[in-house]
This record gives structure tokens, sequence and C-alpha cells, in this order.
């Protein structure tokens, strides 16, 4: 069995988005794959039908990845305990803690708004069209601390197709489960509830913006916002809505709770941007989460922070003429 | 005579009780560190749960006199100066951790905290206060300085009331925990002045 290792691969190979590669059909594959990225200038991974299966997949040997920058992954455990869901509780080590009884099924989605195919869906058949890949991209929060992360979901862009949204339509709002019953952060109004998201029609289909129902292969956590979250990797974290309920095509922008929130501190836009400081920190440099230490005390590990998370190359063009500091 | 030696005794366990309490909290974040327990961003841990003590312990050391009046347990202010300086000692570790932990030494981040965010800002001036109340918090400066050390030292309602303010805008929506701490404040300085007032 093939298993393919970062140093196999020339540079010349390495695209923005190299990710899982299904080795049993990877030689077959591998030339239309690497022309198909480079076209795209985007490698979406190989598609692969994982819809219903369940479980870790032990055919990767996840510490083998890297995403395209050579970064290595955060671990599970990282992924899985740090975590922002005031749903769940304010505390990053809320969310593992609180979320642990919460039933991510049944689960439906209702599309509606500007589109010709509203609708409300089961889950299962709200995702079953698309084909799953894994992803390994950077999360950066607005709270300066990053990851590498191995998420598993499909484009955005293929549910959005399939409502076919009308000429009205320029933007996509999305909105989170409220039932305080099943999630105890809902109880104090920290933020006004539930929590709404939104996208630009544009970003919304940009093929890097994806639904999200795994990470590291298996099903999504409920802290990290299962059954079904929004993963857009060149904006700040709070951007990627988890736990969503609802998809909205709307004329006018929606009013995104972080901007309701604190206007001054959090835009609609949220991109990940080194110029415009946060009003309390700067947005400089990023503490990517790390085993880094003095001994046995912890340190930070901080690494200059790129414009648009590194996916410059292909979402810039999306703020052509767009003064930043005013759209933050 | 007898009342002396219970006396000495009570004001010795008591100064035993303070040591041992105010150490643990301390002991506790260094056994989380050495098994490593303190979460995939160690260092937000550490310097929050070091900040949370400062706090807390300050709150405590406003508290025994209006505590002492309460109760008439007047031994108890032979602790005041002791818990003050547990409250600069956390206070001081919160912001080494800062400096070599959070920032790594970075000092152009640092600086720039320092003069421009203003959460930041008042933390650090929180600190720089309480500096002269630490140096003079020995007997013979007590001495030395006679009614003028009582004044000097009123300076920590200022620093507490400024590492309040450097709380409440260090979080980013939920400030529910900076609102009690500010709520015990008010008690504690309403208490502080009633009594003043009504003997007047």
């Amino acid at each position: 069995m093939l298993i393919r290792k970062p140093n196999d691969i020339a540079s010349s190979e390495i695209t923005p988005e190299r990710v899982y590669l299904d080795r049993r059909k990877f030689i077959a594959d591998a030339t239309k794959l690497t022309v198909a990225g480079a076209a795209a200038g985007v490698l979406l991974g190989r598609g692969r039908d994982l819809s219903g299966q369940e479980g870790e997949d032990q055919q990767v040997d996840w510490s083998q990845m890297r995403s395209e920058l050579g970064e290595e992954l955060n671990p599970y455990e990282h992924v899985t305990t740090h975590n922002n869901y005031y749903e769940f509780g304010t505390g990053k080590r809320d969310p593992v803690r609180n979320a642990q009884e919460f039933q991510p099924r049944p689960w439906s989605i209702t599309v509606e708004g500007e589109c010709t195919n509203p609708g409300t869906f089961d889950l299962a058949d709200f995702i079953k069209p698309s084909k799953m890949e894994d992803r390994i991209y950077r999360l950066r929060c607005v709270e300066a601390w990053s990851m590498v992360i191995p998420w598993r979901g499909f484009p955005l862009k293929d549910v959005i197709d399939r409502a076919a949204p009308n000429g009205n339509a320029k933007f996509v709002e999305f909105t989170t489960l409220y039932d305080p019953d099943r999630m105890p952060g809902q109880r104090r109004n920290v933020l006004r509830w539930p929590y709404v998201e939104g996208l630009r029609l544009d970003e919304a289909m940009h093929p890097l913006t994806i639904l999200v129902t795994g990470v590291y292969g298996r099903d999504l956590p409920n802290q990290n916002g299962a059954p079904l979250r929004l993963i857009i990797p060149w904006k700040y974290g709070f951007k990627g809505i988890k736990g969503i309920v609802k998809m909205r095509f709307t004329e006018r922008m929606p009013r995104n709770s972080w901007a309701i929130a604190t206007p001054r501190e959090y835009g609609f836009y949220a991109n990940v941007n080194p110029e415009v400081d946060h009003p309390r920190w700067s947005q400089a440099r990023e503490d990517r989460l790390s085993d880094e230490s003095f001994g046995f005390i912890p340190r930070r590990n901080w690494i200059p922070t790129r414009m648009f998370n590194g996916y410059g190359d292909q979402v810039a063009h999306l703020y052509d003429g767009m003064d930043l500091r005013v759209d933050f | 005579m007898i009342v002396t030696v219970d006396r000495k005794r009570q004001v010795l366990l008591l100064k035993l009780a303070t040591w041992v309490l105010a150490l643990s909290p301390l002991g506790w974040l260094v056994w989380l560190t050495v098994t490593r327990q303190l979460g995939a961003d160690a260092v937000d841990t550490l310097l929050h749960r070091m900040g949370d003590f400062t706090l807390i312990i300050l709150l405590t050391a406003l508290a025994i006199t209006p505590l002492r009046r309460l109760t008439g347990w007047n031994v108890l202010i032979r602790i005041r100066r002791l818990v003050g300086l547990f409250g600069f000692f956390y206070l001081t570790l919160h912001f080494l951790i800062y400096l070599v932990l959070d920032q790594t030494l970075d000092w152009e981040f640092i600086l720039e905290d320092l003069t421009k965010r203003p959460y930041a800002v008042v933390g650090f001036a929180a600190w720089l206060l309480l500096i002269p109340l630490a140096l003079t918090s020995t007997r013979g400066w007590v001495r030395r300085l006679g009614k003028r050390w009582r004044k000097l030292h009123k300076l920590v309602y200022v620093a507490v009331a400024l590492g309040l303010l450097h709380f409440y805008w260090q979080v980013k929506a939920d400030t529910f925990w900076p609102l009690v701490a500010a709520a015990v404040y008010v008690v504690l300085l309403t208490l502080r002045v009633r009594p003043r007032t009504a003997s007047n």
C-alpha cells in the first residue's frame, strides 16, 4: 500500500489544498488530479463518497499529513477540546464538557428565501448528493490563535446549486439551532440567540468554502458543531457557524451575531487580515497551538499571520476595490 | 499571661493557614502544568487563572477590615498585610507569565500592548501602583511612615479597581464574572466608608 509522505511529493506538485488521497485509486488518478488541481488553482482532493461511513478511517496516517505549507496538523485532542461554541459555554473547554449529552440526530435543515427550491430536508438527504472530501485547512481564530485541521465535508456550492438562488439572492444567512434545553449556553444572554452568520453569495460559492460533517475522518464531535458546520478558511473562525439548521438566501446583508454584539470589534466580512488589528490586540501574528515549552512550562508559538490566512491567491479577487479597513 | 499566649498562637495559626491557603492555587497550577492538564491553550489557562487568583486574593485583603468589624475578631488585622502581599505576588506571576510565556519577551508587541491597548494599560498600572505598597509593607516602613502609611495603602482600592476594569475589558462577551467581582468590590468599599461617616 502506498502511503504518500510529504517528501515524496515534488514541490511542483504541491497545490494549495493537497489533502487526503484515496490510495486505491491514487496511481491511476494522480496525473489527472494534479492537472485538474493546477488548472483550478486548487486541488480539491479526491472526491470520494464517504457518506454513511462512520468511525475512524484506519487507512489514513494523519500524522504524515501536512498543510500545503508543510505545517503539521494539530492533534485531534487540540481540535476537539479547545473550542469556541458559546451554545455550550464561554470557556474554551466548556464545549467538550457540556456537549457530550447533545444528540445531533435526527436533524433537519431548512433552505428558504430567494431561491427556486426551498424546503426542509433531513440531514442525510441534504448531504447525500455530495461527495465527501478531506481537506486540510488552517483555522485562524479572531482571538489570535490558530490550528491546522483535516476537515471532512463538501463544497457549500453543492447545496446552493441545488437550491438555485434567484436573481435577488445576494447573501446567504445561516442559523444555528436554538434549543436552550439541549444547549445550556443559550440559557444566558451572552450573545443574541440563535447564532447567525452570513456570507456574500460569491464567498459562499467559492470552492474553498465547505460544509463540514467530520474531522480527522470521523464524525464531527458535538463540541465542533455536529452535525453540520461551515468552514471558510480565509475568514476568522467565528464565521464558521456550527449546528446549522437554516440557510436563507437574502437580498440584504445578514447581521451576524458577533457584529451585533460588538460592532466596533467584529464585522461582517471578518477576513483574516494582519493589517487590521482587533481594537484590543494585534492581528499581525497568531499563536499556532502547539506543545512548545520551556522544559515543562508551556509557551506560545507565535507565527506571522498571513493575508486571507494564506489563501489570498484564491480569494483576494473577491474583494477587489474594497477597503478592508472599513469592511473588516 | 495566658491571654497573650493565646493570641500569639492564634496569630501563628492564622498566618500558617494564610500561607497554606494562599499558596494552594499556585500549587494547583503547578500540578496542572507538570501533568499537562492545562488544555490546548496552556498559556491562556495559566495567565487567566493567575489573574483570577490575584483578584480573589486582593478582594480578600479588602474584606479583612470589614470582617474584623463585623465579627469583632481583631486578630484578623494581623494577616491583612500578608494577604495583600500574596495578591501582589500572584499579580507579579500573572505579569511574568504575560511577558515570558504569552509574549515570549517580544518587546515590540509588549510595548504596543502596554501603551495602546486600554485593558493592558490599566492592568499594568495596577501592578505599578502596588509596587510601592509591597515595598513599604515591612514593619520598619509602617513605623517610619506613621499616619501616611495608611493613606498610601489606601491606593490598594485604586489598584483593585484598575484590576477589575482590566478583567472586564479583556472578556469578549461573557461579563458575568467581572461583574460579580465588581459587585463584591462595591460592597466592600461601602462597608469601609459607612462606619466612618456614621461616627462623624
